[in-house]
C-alpha cells in the first residue's frame, strides 16, 4: 500500500507537481499495480543473475575520430528561450 | 486508382522500378487516401514528394510513427511536451527507409511515448479502429496499424517495447514485426525503455514485413547496442511448414482468453499441422511473470529517460513563478499525460531507495528466468506460438479507468519483448467480442530465437499464405 506521503516524496524525486486528487488517484493505482508487482517477491531468485542486456554484446568500440556536431544556433533555436549563446533557466535561488 | 493502392508495397515497388507505374502517380494516389483520414490515425501529413532517392523501395510511402525523429517534421512522440518540436535530425530507421527510396507519407498517432496499449494515451486524441470507430487500434503503434489497416497508407513503421506493434498489428487485421533487439539501430527513435525499445514494420502482408525489415536492419556507428542480421533478410518463400516444431506454452490454458480468440488460435495450430508442422505443449513457467517485471523495468527505464524534459533546451516549458526546480515541476505537469506521470511515477518509486532490490534487482532476474525459458523451448522447438493479444479490438474507454486491465493486454507479447527474441503477428481470422457484435480480426504470434527473423519470415510466410485471410475493414475511413 502507498500511502499519500510516499506519492509525495516520488512526486518530488520525479520533478512532478501533482495536483490533491491525482496524489490520492495516483496512492490507489500505484498500490494496485504494485500489489499484482508483489508476486515476484515469492520467487526464488537468490542465485539468478539479473539481466540488463539482452542480447550478449562485448567492448563496442568505434574509431575515436572527431565529428562535426549540430550548429550551436540550430540548436538553440529550440530551446524556449535562449539568450547570449545558451539557454536561459529561471534562477536557482528565485524567492518563490 | 483503387488497383494502384491494393497493391503490396513489393509489387508497387517492382512495378516502378520497371517503369510500368510512375512514382508520382503512386505517391499522389497515396497522398490524396492519406488526407481522408477520418481515424484521426497522422499527426502530420506530407504534401509533397521528397528528394527522390533510387532503391529496393523507390517509389514507395511510408507512414512513420510519431516517435521517430524526422528532421525539421514536427516530432510529438504524442505528447504535448513536444507539441511543435522540429527535430535536427532524422532517425537511422527512417534514413535508411528514404535512402532505398521510400518517401515519408505522414507521421502517426501514438500513446504518449510508446506508453498504452490503445492509443488512448496520445495528447493529440485516440486513434480509432478502421474496423468499428468504436473500438480502439491497439498501441502504442495505433496510428501505424490503422492507416494501414484503413487504407490510408501502404506500409508504416512503429516500435514495439511490450507488444506495441504485434498488438495493433492484431487488433487491426495486419502483419506486425518485432525484430531482435540490435537489428534495427535505435538511433532517432525517441526512448521509452531503452533495453527493450525496438523498431519495425507494419504491412499487409508478410513479404512487405520481410522487405521493410531488410532496409531497416543494420549495425549503426550511433547506437551501440545495434548489431543488424548476419546474412541480412531475403524474400520470404517457404511453402510449407514440414521438419518445423511449434510450442504452445502450457500456462495459456489457465488465462483468460476471449471464447472466439481462442477458437481461431486453435484453427490455426490444425492448419500449422495441415502444412506439416509439428505442435506441442511446452512450459514456459516464467512467462506469467512478464507482466510484473516488465512493469518494474519498462518504467524505470521511463523514468529515467524522461528526465530529459525539463523544459530547458528543447519543447515545451510552463511559466512558474519561483526558482528553476517550479519551473521544471510545473512544465513537466502541464506536458505529460496520465499514463506518463503514472509510469514516471512507478518507475521513480521503484528506483528509490531501500526499494531497488524488492522491485528492479528482483525484475531483472525475473527478466532472467523467462530469457532461460525460451532458451529451453528453443532447444527443441524452432518457434514459440500465441494468441497475440487475449481479446480483439476493445471499446474505446473500457479500460481506461482500470491501468492494471489494460497492461494485462500486454500479456502474451512482455515475455518475448524481455528476451529481445523476434515475434509476429498475423491475421489468423475473425472472431465475435466477448460481449457480442460484428466480427473482428484475431492475430497470431509467432516467437523465435534471436536473429532468426528469416526463418520466421519464411514460417509466417508459409502460415500466411494457407489462411488466406482477405477479410478488409467494412467501415473505411473514406465511407
Amino acid at each position: 500500500m502507498i500511502e499519500h506521503e510516499q506519492v509525495l516524496h516520488v512526486a518530488k524525486l520525479a520533478r512532478l507537481r501533482l495536483s490533491d486528487a491525482e496524489v490520492e488517484k495516483m496512492a490507489g493505482e500505484l498500490s494496485g499495480i504494485l500489489d499484482h508487482v508483489d508476486r515476484i517477491g515469492e520467487l526464488e531468485l537468490d542465485d539468478v543473475v539479473p539481466t540488463s542486456h539482452v542480447i550478449a554484446l562485448e567492448n563496442v568500440l568505434r574509431p575515436d575520430e572527431p565529428r562535426p556536431s549540430w550548429p550551436r544556433d540550430a540548436v538553440l533555436e529550440q530551446a524556449p528561450d535562449p539568450a547570449e549563446g545558451a539557454f536561459r533557466v529561471p534562477s536557482p535561488r528565485a524567492e518563490s | 486508382m483503387s488497383d494502384l493502392l491494393g497493391m503490396s508495397v513489393a509489387e508497387a515497388a517492382t512495378r516502378i522500378q520497371a517503369v510500368e507505374l510512375s512514382r508520382e502517380e503512386y505517391f499522389d494516389a497515396w497522398r490524396d487516401a492519406a488526407a481522408g483520414d477520418e481515424l484521426n490515425a497522422y499527426l502530420w501529413r506530407a504534401e509533397d514528394r521528397a528528394v527522390e532517392s533510387d532503391g529496393p523501395l523507390e517509389g514507395i510511402p511510408i507512414a512513420v510513427k510519431d516517435l521517430f525523429c524526422t528532421e525539421s517534421v514536427p516530432t510529438t512522440a504524442g505528447s504535448r511536451i513536444l507539441e511543435g518540436h522540429r527535430p535536427l535530425y532524422t532517425a537511422t530507421a527512417v534514413r535508411k527507409l528514404t535512402g532505398a527510396g521510400a518517401e515519408v507519407l505522414g507521421k502517426t498517432n501514438m500513446d504518449e511515448f510508446a506508453m498504452g496499449s490503445s492509443n488512448e494515451n496520445s495528447a493529440y486524441g485516440p486513434v480509432l479502429n478502421p474496423w468499428d470507430p468504436g473500438r480502439v487500434p491497439g498501441g502504442s503503434s495505433g496510428g501505424s496499424a490503422a492507416v494501414v489497416a484503413g487504407g490510408l497508407a501502404p506500409c508504416a513503421i512503429g516500435t514495439d517495447t511490450g507488444g506495441s506493434i504485434r498488438q495493433p498489428a492484431a487488433l487491426c487485421g495486419i502483419v506486425g514485426l518485432k525484430p531482435t533487439y540490435g537489428a534495427i539501430s535505435r538511433y532517432g527513435m525517441i526512448a521509452f525503455a531503452s533495453s527493450l525499445d525496438q523498431c519495425g514494420p507494419l504491412t499487409r502482408d508478410v513479404t512487405d514485413a520481410a522487405l521493410l525489415l531488410s532496409v531497416m536492419q543494420g549495425k549503426d556507428l550511433c547506437d551501440s547496442t545495434s548489431v543488424g542480421i548476419e546474412g541480412g533478410i531475403e524474400a520470404p518463400g517457404r511453402e510449407d511448414l514440414s521438419g518445423l516444431r511449434f510450442a504452445v506454452p502450457t500456462e495459456l490454458a489457465q488465462d483468460a482468453i476471449e471464447p472466439g480468440v481462442r477458437a481461431v488460435f486453435e484453427a490455426t495450430l490444425k492448419r500449422i499441422e495441415e502444412l506439416g508442422g509439428e505442435v506441442a505443449e511446452v512450459a514456459l513457467p516464467h512467462a506469467e511473470h512478464g507482466i510484473s517485471a516488465y512493469y518494474v523495468i519498462a518504467p524505470a527505464e521511463a523514468s529515467s529517460n524522461l528526465a530529459r524534459y525539463d523544459g530547458v533546451r528543447y519543447g515545451m516549458r510552463a511559466e512558474a513563478d519561483g526558482d528553476v526546480v517550479e519551473m521544471y515541476e510545473s512544465t513537466r505537469a502541464a506536458g505529460f499525460g496520465d499514463e506518463v506521470k503514472r509510469r514516471i511515477m512507478l518507475g521513480t518509486y521503484a528506483l528509490s531507495s531501500g526499494y531497488y532490490d524488492a522491485y528492479y534487482g528482483r525484475a531483472q532476474k525475473v527478466r532472467t528466468k523467462i530469457a532461460e525459458d525460451f532458451a529451453a523451448a528453443f532447444g527443441s522447438f524452432d518457434f514459440v506460438v500465441t494468441p497475440t493479444s487475449p481479446s480483439v479490438a476493445f471499446g474505446l474507454g473500457e479500460k481506461t479507468d482500470d491501468p492494471l486491465a489494460m497492461y494485462m493486454n500486454d500479456f502474451f507479447t512482455v515475455p518475448m519483448s524481455l528476451a529481445g527474441i523476434p515475434a509476429i503477428s498475423i491475421p489468423a481470422g475473425l472472431a465475435e467480442p466477448a460481449g457480442g457484435g460484428p466480427q473482428l480480426p484475431v492475430g497470431f504470434q509467432i516467437a523465435a530465437p534471436a536473429f532468426g527473423e528469416q526463418k520466421l519470415l519464411d514460417a509466417a510466410y508459409a502460415l500466411e499464405r494457407a489462411i488466406g485471410f482477405d477479410a478488409k475493414p467494412g467501415v473505411r475511413a473514406d465511407g
